[in-house]
């Protein structure tokens, strides 16, 4: 303990406790050399000793606040790190609880699951920079294969590896416009007239964004319009890129800008069950896009066994009918409709959907629209 | 000769009273329109829906790793600025040397930098595509996406506050007292604890204040280096974020009335200081 003594008549030391003498005198260790004096009463003393006692209680608090228990978790149970994109949030945090019980109920040692959303590009761009993820579940299979090309984490073949190009759900792009639809927007064409504003992410992070994009081009390309010109006047109604689908849902729906978002179409349920059925309606267009949210192994994250097997598992139970059924209630078109509930199941509108095979895949649209100086680059410059 | 007393104060200001008025309610309303207001809608959002749902909001175990983890690292890095800070201006201030304006430059840079350079600098630095960040993934090191990120990326953008605070007292003070002390035969660290560290107390007790709000608060560093994994490494104002992207307003902002209530406990902290030792504050200043 710190304490100050009158060693003169103007002169205090200050130094740590040693002992009493006696005589009401105390010493104390002032560094270099034992001073003994009589010490000065606590209200007169050096504020110094004040501000250091109580850094140190505050200090002395948040450890007795918190215990032992810091950022870094116990190490006993396996984990697995889930690093997704934005939308998917409210499903994976159902799924991760399904899939838990689920591994429990199998006999096996429960597992803890960290779950990492942001805008797809920029989450794989994580992943690149050392996020340790050992699974990833982004938007488009461009994200997965730039981690794979630069990192050599994933396996050039990993699309091939699950079942419906390694996407146990999809989903597609449509409209949410503001309650009674003011501006009349039925289809596309109605967004590329001067007075709409429309709201839809950047597509150089945003892995919704770029199927947003491509949707206008197949809409273009299906109706015999110049999709470039097309795509490009339309982007000129856009007043701001947010950097991922949720960011410009908020955008939208909370900060009430623009008249028409482009969203995925889980998205557009999500905000109308929780904004309000009242505030937005949803409009479908005449052509959309088959947007495919792909997962995969991060193999080179993956450093145990144990953690394999479990990685391999959470992946491969997207497919089962419970986690099908889940998606569908979390408004994404899923594969397998056998345990939905019906009104989950007879959600979605039949809607022509263009595929990204049409575009010639996404290693090539990747490079060709969206890479450095690509189309999209070129038609947001003019 | 007896001086008589004015019967008036004599007047200070030479502006007519409307002026006076007009001036002091701008600067009122200007901070009753930016300063509290926010600070108002924010609780009241948080409590829109009862204090039982923000208290249930809050009691969540991610709301509760977030405040953990800001206070603990508001823990770590205020304490080791303190002693650099101290350190810097002590060595700025005290010693004369080559590269003396540079050290200044250097300090200050955070203050320049916009925090996102910081954080994505920390990340090329130490991220697993520099070959310092392969070596550290190869012996199991996490630094980038974990606690040590984080740690460091808020002690970059906070380095300056105390150092900042310390050096223009510092200054002011000069060198005699210390001096005086060693030819009277005191060691540095008694120099140090009985000489400088009183007539700086001040100065370090605003820089640790000013350093702390900005520790808990800092939003674009930390977001860099993050990783946004829930539970783990998500400080209050991403958290924040997150649970307004998702739709859980109350939530949200819950956890910012918090966070602004720990800087409200901040700026009292030190009121409170200001107040109980206000007599020693004045003969401070008077040095």
């Amino acid at each position: 303990m710190l304490r100050t003594i009158q060693i003169g008549a103007h002169t205090l030391a200050q130094g740590l406790f040693v002992r009493s003498l006696g005589n009401g005198r105390i010493e104390i260790d002032a560094g270099a050399e034992r001073i003994s004096g009589y010490p000065v009463a606590a209200s007169a003393a050096l504020p110094a000793r004040n501000l250091r006692g109580a850094l140190v209680a505050a200090v002395a608090a948040i450890a007795l606040a918190f215990g032992g228990n810091g950022p870094a978790q116990a190490q006993d149970s396996v984990e697995l790190l889930n690093v997704s994109y934005d939308p998917t949030r409210e499903f994976y945090r159902d799924y991760n609880e399904l899939f838990k019980a689920w591994w429990i109920a199998q006999g096996n040692a429960p597992v803890s699951i960290q779950q990492s959303h942001g805008g797809a590009g920029a989450q794989a761009r994580a992943v690149i920079d050392g996020l340790q993820a050992s699974v990833v579940t982004l938007a488009l299979s461009a994200d997965i294969d730039a981690i794979a090309e630069r990192t050599g984490k994933i396996p050039a073949d990993w699309q091939s590896r699950r079942p419906h190009n390694s996407s146990p759900y999809t989903s597609t792009i449509v409209f949410l416009v503001r309650e009674g639809n003011p501006k009349g927007i039925a289809d596309w064409d109605d967004l590329v007239t001067g007075d709409v504003q429309v709201i839809t992410p950047n597509p150089k992070t945003s892995g919704g964004a770029r199927w947003n994009f491509l949707a206008a081009w197949g809409y273009a390309q299906q109706n015999g319009l110049d999709p470039r010109t097309f795509v490009s006047t339309l982007y000129q109604n856009v007043p701001v890129l947010d950097t991922g689908a949720r960011g410009a849902t908020t955008t939208f729906a909370q900060r009430g800008v623009g008249d028409v978002l482009l969203a995925w179409e889980n998205e557009a349920f999500l905000a109308l069950k929780e904004l309000g059925e009242d505030s937005f309606d949803i409009v479908v267009p005449s052509v959309s896009i088959l947007a495919e949210p792909p997962v995969a192994l991060v193999e080179g994250n993956i450093t145990s066994d144990a953690q394999r097997v479990v990685a391999e598992a959470y992946l491969e139970h997207l497919y089962s009918p419970e986690a099908q059924a889940l998606a569908l209630k979390h408004f994404y078109r899923a594969w397998d409709h056998s345990a939905a509930a019906p009104e989950d199941s007879a959600r979605f509108p039949q809607v022509k959907l263009v595929n990204i095979a049409d575009f010639g895949g996404w290693p090539v649209v990747q490079k060709e629209y969206f890479g450095d100086g690509g189309i999209f680059d070129q038609i947001y410059k003019e | 000769m007896s001086v008589v007393p004015l019967s008036r104060p004599v007047p200070v200001t030479t502006e007519p009273r409307p002026t006076r008025h007009l001036l002091i309610g701008l600067a009122v309303g200007f901070v009753a329109l930016f300063l509290f207001a926010p600070l108002v809608t924010v609780f009241a959002e948080a409590l829109r829906q009862g204090w039982v749902a923000s208290v249930q909001a809050l009691a969540s175990p991610d709301a509760r790793s977030a405040i953990r983890l800001t206070l603990i690292v508001a823990a770590i890095t205020v304490p080791l600025n303190a002693v650099f800070g101290i350190a810097a201006a002590w060595a700025i201030t005290k010693f004369d040397f080559r590269g003396k304006a540079f050290l200044i430059t250097l300090i200050d840079l955070p203050f320049s930098v916009s925090p996102v350079v910081a954080g994505l600098a920390l990340i090329l630095l130490v991220g697993a595509n520099s070959s310092f960040g392969a070596w550290l993934a190869a012996n199991d090191l996490k630094i980038v996406f974990a606690f040590p990120g984080i740690v460091l990326a808020t002690m970059f953008v906070t380095f300056p506050f105390v150092a900042r605070e310390l050096i223009p007292v510092m200054v002011e003070q000069g060198r005699a007292e210390e001096e005086a002390a060693l030819t009277l035969g005191a060691s540095g660290w008694r120099s140090f604890f009985t000489v400088t560290l009183p007539n700086i107390r001040w100065a370090l007790l605003y820089g640790v204040l000013l350093c702390n709000a900005r520790a808990m608060g800092e939003f674009g560093a930390v977001a860099v280096v993050s990783g946004k994994i829930r539970g783990e490494t998500t400080t209050m104002p991403i958290m924040i974020e997150m649970l307004y992207n998702e739709y859980l307003s109350v939530a949200a902002f819950s956890l910012a009335a918090v966070l602004a209530l720990l800087a409200l406990l901040t700026l009292l902290l030190k009121s409170l200081l200001e107040w109980r030792h206000a007599d020693l504050l004045a003969a401070t200043r008077r040095h």
